[in-house]
C-alpha cells in the first residue's frame, strides 16, 4: 500500500491504543488513586502545596472552583503584558529582537492564555527566548486549567449528591506534573535525536553552496515543541510552525507531534469513563467523535492528495498533490490528515499553510472548529461535548414526553438556559465578527490577501479559529492591526472561559440534585440510539447557523475552480 | 478571594520554577547528547558547515534547482506564500515558472514537470525535492557538467531517502546533500 496512507493509519492506531491506558492513568490520577509517579511527584507537590499554602483536600464548590480558576488566569494576564512587552531589554534576547506593541502583547497575552496560540507576530522577529520561554510555561498551565476543568466535572458526576467537587488547586498541578510534563519530556527526547535544535544561542551565519550568506534561526525549540503539541496549545516557535524544517525535521517528528497532539484528548475520553465508572458511555461519546473526525479528515487526505484542478489543467504532472504550501518530507497525504487533527482538536499548530488548501479543505478545517467537539482541546473538549450531550438529553426527553434525565439527574429550565447560551455563543462569537470585519473594510476587509470568496474565507477563519480557541489561521491575511488584534482578543476571551463557565456550572447544578435510580422509563445514554441523537444535534446546530458563511466562501470559490 | 491571590501567587512562582526553568534545563542537558549538542544538525565539507535540514536556494543551472521560496530560503524568518488555489496572479506565476523551466530544460516535456518544481513550499526554507523532480533536470545538468546522464542517475539514486523504515512518507533526495555529491563528482 502507499507509504504516505500508511503512515496515517499508524498515527491514528498508535494514539488509539495508548489513549485507552492512558486514559485509566488519567482517571487514576484525578481520583487520588495509587500510580507509578506517586515516588517521583508525591514529594514534589507536598513541597508545592506547602510553600503556597494550599491545602488540596479542602473540597470546593463549583463556585469556589470557578474564582479559583479566574483569579490565577487574571495573575498570569498581568504577568504576560508584564513580560511580554519589555522583553526587549531583559535577559535571553541574544538576537536583539524587540518587545511587543500594547495591542500586540495584548491579543499575544489573551491568544496563550486561552490555549488558542494565534500569533499575529513571527517567532523569530517578533520575541526574545525569553518571551518564547514563558509562552512555553503559559502552554503548560493553561492545559492544565482546561484538564481541571473537565476534572470538576468528571466529579460532579461520579458522586450521587454533593455540593463538594474536590480541589482546583490539586486538579491543576497534577495535570501539569502527572500527565503534560512527562509526556512533554518523553516527545522531546525523540525530537533532540531527530535534529531539532535545543540552544540558547543567537542566529548563526551560514554561506551556502552557491556563495550567498543567509542567517539560520535557532533557539531552544525542542523544549517549546512537545509541550505545543501536548496542552494542544499549537502556537509555533518559528513563522512556519510545524512547517519549518527545524520545528518539524523529519518524517518521524511528524508522526510523533501529531501523536503528541492526538493523545491526551482521546485519553480525556476514557478517563471519564473510568472516573465515573461508566465506560460503555466513554465508548459510545468516543464512536460519535471518531465518525465525526473522519467524515472530515477522509475527504481532506483525498482532495489534498488528489491536488489543485486548475494546475491539473495546466498540464504538468501533478501526482503529488496540492504542493503549494506543502513540505516534500511530509507529503499531500500526512498534510491533509494533519489539517483536520490541528482542527477537530483545538491545536492549530499547522505542518501545511492551510491558506493554499483545496477550497472544500477550508471548508472542512472551519466545519472542525465550528463543531470543535470531536475530541476537541485537552479539557475542553469533553466540556464542549457535554453541551451537545445536555441538547441531545432535552431533545430526546420532549421527544418521549418526559422529563430529561443525565446520569440520575432531572435537567431542568436552568441547566436548559445555560447549555443554550454556550451553544450559541459559538455562532454569534464567530459570524458577529466576520460581519463586522466585512462591513467596515478600511479596518477590517483591507486585511485580506487573496481576492474573492477566498478572502472572505481569509476572515471567517480567523474569527471562527479565535472563538474555537484553535489557533491556526489563513495566514496570508495581514491581522497584525489594532482592530484584528483587539476584536480577536476579546473573542478569544469570550470563547475560551463561556465554554468553560458554562458546563462547569452545569455539572455543578447537576450534581447538587437529588440522585433518582434508573429504571425502566429512563433514557440509556451510552448506546448508539443516543449517539445517533448526539450527532443530529452537531449537525443541526453546525450546519444551520453556518452554512450561509460557509457558502459564500469555500463553496463559492470550489464552484469557481471549474 | 484574597487567599485565592496569596495562593494563586506562590503556585505560578513554583510553577515557574519547575516548568519555565528546570524542565527547558532537562531537554537542553538531554541535547547535549544529540548530534552537535542541539544547535541543529549540520554537514560538514570542504571545510564549510551546513544546516542540513534547512534548504538552501539553488538557481544555479549546474546544480538541481530546490523548490521556489516564499522567503528565498532566507532562514532569519519562515513562511509560505499563502496564495490561494483559486487565485489567478497565483496561477500566472506557476505558468511563468513552467515555462522558465522548460526553457533551461529544452529535453523536458510538460507534462513531466512534477508539482513541487512549480510550488512553494510552506516554510520557504524546504530541504527536499521529489525524485521525479531531481530526475528532470539530470539531461541539463549533464549536458552542462560533461557528465554522463547514467552517472548522475546513479547518483539520484544513492540520495534518494526511502520512507521511515520502508514503511511510512514520502520518498524524497535532500537538495544540498545531492549537489555537495555532485561537486565532488569527477
Amino acid at each position: 500500500m502507499n507509504t504516505e496512507v500508511l503512515g496515517i493509519i499508524a498515527m491514528f492506531g498508535v494514539t488509539f491504543l495508548l489513549a485507552i491506558p492512558l486514559g485509566k492513568y488519567i482517571a487514576k490520577v484525578y481520583g487520588g488513586e495509587r500510580t507509578i509517579l506517586d515516588p517521583l511527584f508525591n514529594p514534589i507537590e507536598r513541597g508545592f502545596y506547602k510553600l503556597s499554602g494550599i491545602n488540596p483536600k479542602s473540597e470546593m464548590t463549583w463556585q469556589e472552583h470557578l474564582y479559583a480558576l479566574l483569579t490565577i488566569n487574571l495573575l498570569w494576564f498581568l504577568v504576560s503584558m508584564l513580560i511580554l512587552t519589555n522583553m526587549g531589554w531583559l535577559p535571553l534576547n541574544p538576537d536583539g529582537n524587540p518587545s511587543q506593541s500594547a495591542d500586540l502583547a495584548f491579543n499575544t497575552t489573551i491568544s496563550f492564555l486561552v490555549n488558542c496560540n494565534l500569533q499575529h507576530y513571527s517567532g523569530e522577529t517578533g520575541i526574545s527566548y525569553l518571551g518564547q520561554l514563558w509562552l512555553m510555561f503559559l502552554q503548560f498551565v493553561t492545559a492544565g486549567i482546561g484538564m481541571a476543568a473537565a476534572a470538576i466535572v468528571f466529579k460532579a458526576f461520579r458522586e450521587k449528591t454533593t455540593t463538594q467537587l474536590g480541589n482546583f488547586y490539586d486538579f491543576f498541578l497534577k495535570s501539569c506534573t502527572r500527565i503534560l510534563l512527562p509526556t512533554s519530556l518523553i516527545i522531546a527526547v525523540i525530537l533532540v535525536f531527530e535534529g531539532m535544535p535545543m540552544t540558547f544561542e543567537g542566529k548563526d551565519t551560514m554561506i551556502n553552496l552557491q556563495g550567498d550568506t543567509v542567517q539560520v534561526s535557532r533557539g531552544p525549540v525542542a523544549a517549546f515543541v512537545p509541550i505545543k503539541h501536548v496542552g494542544t496549545n499549537g502556537g509555533g516557535f518559528f513563522g512556519a510552525n510545524g512547517a519549518h524544517p527545524l520545528e518539524n525535521p523529519t518524517y518521524l517528528t511528524n508522526m510523533v507531534e501529531m501523536f503528541g497532539q492526538f493523545i491526551i484528548p482521546m485519553a480525556m475520553i476514557f478517563a471519564f469513563g473510568y472516573f465515573i465508572r461508566r465506560r460503555k458511555f466513554s465508548w459510545m461519546i468516543f464512536g460519535v467523535m471518531t465518525i465525526g473526525f473522519w467524515l472530515l479528515a477522509l475527504p481532506n487526505i483525498i482532495m489534498e492528495m488528489n491536488g489543485n484542478p486548475v494546475i491539473e489543467k495546466i498540464g504538468i504532472d501533478n501526482a503529488l498533490g496540492a504542493m503549494e504550501g506543502k513540505e516534500v518530507r511530509i507529503g499531500a497525504a500526512a498534510s491533509g490528515f494533519w489539517s483536520i487533527v490541528t482542527t477537530v482538536i483545538s491545536t492549530g499548530s499547522i505542518n501545511s499553510m492551510h491558506d493554499s488548501s483545496m477550497p472544500l479543505s477550508i471548508m472542512n478545517e472551519l466545519i472542525a472548529m465550528m463543531v470543535n467537539a470531536f475530541y476537541g482541546g485537552v479539557g475542553v473538549g469533553i466540556l464542549n461535548i457535554f453541551i451537545f450531550i445536555i441538547l441531545a438529553v432535552f431533545i430526546s426527553g420532549l421527544m418521549v414526553g418526559r422529563t430529561p434525565e443525565f446520569m440520575g439527574k432531572k435537567i431542568e429550565a436552568r441547566e436548559m438556559k445555560i447549555a443554550m447560551i454556550i451553544a450559541l455563543a459559538h455562532p454569534f462569537l464567530i459570524l458577529v465578527g466576520t460581519a463586522i470585519a466585512a462591513a467596515f473594510p478600511s479596518v477590517g476587509s483591507s486585511a485580506i490577501s487573496n481576492p474573492g470568496y477566498h478572502g472572505f474565507s481569509q476572515m471567517l477563519y480567523e474569527y471562527t479559529s479565535s472563538a474555537a480557541n484553535n489557533g491556526s489561521g489563513l495566514e496570508g491575511l495581514g491581522d497584525n492591526t489594532i482592530f484584528w488584534n483587539i476584536s480577536t482578543g476579546i473573542v478569544l476571551l469570550l470563547g475560551r472561559f463561556l465554554p468553560i463557565i458554562g458546563p462547569v456550572a452545569i455539572a455543578g447544578l447537576l450534581a447538587q440534585k437529588k440522585f433518582i435510580p434508573e429504571g425502566a422509563g429512563t433514557l440509556k445514554v451510552d448506546n448508539a440510539t443516543f449517539g445517533v441523537m448526539i450527532f443530529a444535534v452537531i449537525a443541526i446546530v453546525a450546519a444551520l447557523s453556518f452554512f450561509p458563511a460557509l457558502a459564500l466562501g469555500p463553496i463559492a470559490e470550489y464552484f469557481s475552480l471549474f | 478571594m484574597k487567599s485565592n491571590i496569596l495562593a494563586a501567587t506562590k503556585l505560578t512562582a513554583l510553577c515557574i520554577l519547575l516548568l519555565m526553568v528546570v524542565y527547558p534545563i532537562m531537554v537542553w542537558g538531554i541535547a547535549q547528547l544529540s548530534p552537535n549538542h542541539g544547535k541543529g544538525k549540520v554537514i560538514e565539507t570542504n571545510g564549510k558547515i551546513y544546516y542540513s535540514n534547512i534548504g538552501q536556494s539553488f538557481t544555479d543551472n549546474k546544480y538541481f534547482l530546490s523548490r521556489p521560496s516564499a522567503v528565498d530560503y532566507n532562514a532569519a524568518g519562515s513562511g509560505g506564500s499563502n496564495k490561494a488555489p483559486s487565485n489567478k496572479e497565483y496561477l500566472q506565476m506557476v505558468n511563468a515558472r513552467i515555462d522558465t523551466f522548460l526553457l533551461h530544460n529544452p529535453e523536458v516535456k510538460k507534462s513531466e514537470i512534477p508539482v513541487d518544481l512549480v510550488t512553494a513550499s510552506g516554510s520557504g526554507l524546504d530541504p527536499h525535492i521529489s525524485v521525479q523532480a531531481a530526475s528532470v533536470q539530470v539531461k541539463r545538468i549533464a549536458k552542462i557538467r560533461g557528465l554522463q546522464e547514467s552517472n548522475i542517475q546513479q547518483l539520484i539514486h544513492v540520495y534518494t531517502e526511502q520512507p521511515l523504515w520502508g514503511l511510512f512518507g514520502p520518498n524524497r533526495i535532500n537538495v544540498l546533500r545531492l549537489n555537495i555529491a555532485l561537486d565532488n563528482l569527477k
